[in-house]
């Protein structure tokens, strides 16, 4: 039973993007992996500093054009044209939040504090922040730290441990 | 189905150690259960048993996230008070199945 014998210590996540489904995704299974008693580390680096930028983090959309899993409600394709229209990219997104918001899903912010209060801890990444010019003020107040690559993995050392980019 | 024998009562579990018969849970049962846990039960730990056995009774998932709008205790606090993996402690303490919620 491998299971019972090497169970999973450490989880260091990567978030890359910036759009609602691939931010949630990072956000799940980070506070998935602290609420079973894993240490968690999660590193938000290129786009995925939207959902610790102050300005962005809680208005998030996900991306109705060239996403072919996309469905109207009722499971009809969506046509990409329609993605292209102003407002629908809103309304889409918008959508997704009360859907998640009905499953007791929490806004970004409340997602990461949840997380911080389970002791997780939450990085951004230097070289997307000098990209973008980001400084740590604008960054979300539970931000720990302002890491290189190789800091980052300086902190996911360790037997039992995995890195995910989500 | 599988019987474990808490305070001198031999109530019904899952393989995972999980009640199974909420009507058989006492007080005295989450004190046992607990100590398998590690965990030293307080007044404060009873009452949020008795809020997520309401919660589960009505048939409403249990997430974390509504024991932090509980009012009983914030996130922070939960962790404190079961450590670990305070959901799942927490559910199995309460004699209540294991939560099936991903948050």
């Amino acid at each position: 039973m491998a299971k019972e014998e090497f169970p999973l210590k450490k989880v260091c996540l990567i978030c890359a993007k910036g759009t609602i489904e691939d931010v949630y995704a990072t956000l799940v299974m980070g506070n998935g992996a602290v609420m079973e008693g894993i240490e968690t580390k999660i590193f938000f680096t290129f786009f995925g500093l939207d959902a610790i930028t102050k300005k962005q983090m809680n208005s998030l959309h996900t991306g109705t054009v060239g996403n072919p899993a996309m469905r109207m409600p009722g499971g009809l394709p969506f046509p990409s044209i329609l993605g292209m229209l102003p407002g629908v990219e809103a309304g889409v997104s918008a959508m997704m939040k009360n859907q998640m918001e009905a499953l007791d899903i929490p806004p970004v912010t409340e997602f990461l504090e949840m997380i911080e209060a389970g002791g997780g801890e939450i990085y951004a990444c230097k070289l997307a922040m000098d990209m973008f010019k980001l400084k740590k003020e604008d960054l979300w107040e539970g931000v720990k730290d302002v890491l290189t690559v190789g800091d980052f993995y300086e902190k996911c050392g360790g037997l039992q441990t995995q890195i995910i980019f989500t | 189905m599988a019987q474990k024998i808490f305070a001198g009562i031999s109530v019904d579990v899952n393989d995972e150690g999980y009640m199974t018969d909420r009507s058989q849970w006492t007080k005295d049962i989450a004190k046992e259960i607990a100590k398998e846990e590690g965990i030293e039960l307080t007044d404060k730990h009873y009452t949020l048993l008795d809020y997520l056995r309401e919660r589960q009774a009505k048939g409403e998932s249990l997430t974390i996230r509504s024991v932090g709008t509980s009012g009983i205790i914030d996130i922070k606090g939960f962790y404190q008070l079961f450590p670990g993996a305070p959901m799942k402690k927490a559910a199995k303490i309460a004699g209540i199945p294991k939560p099936a919620s991903c948050v």
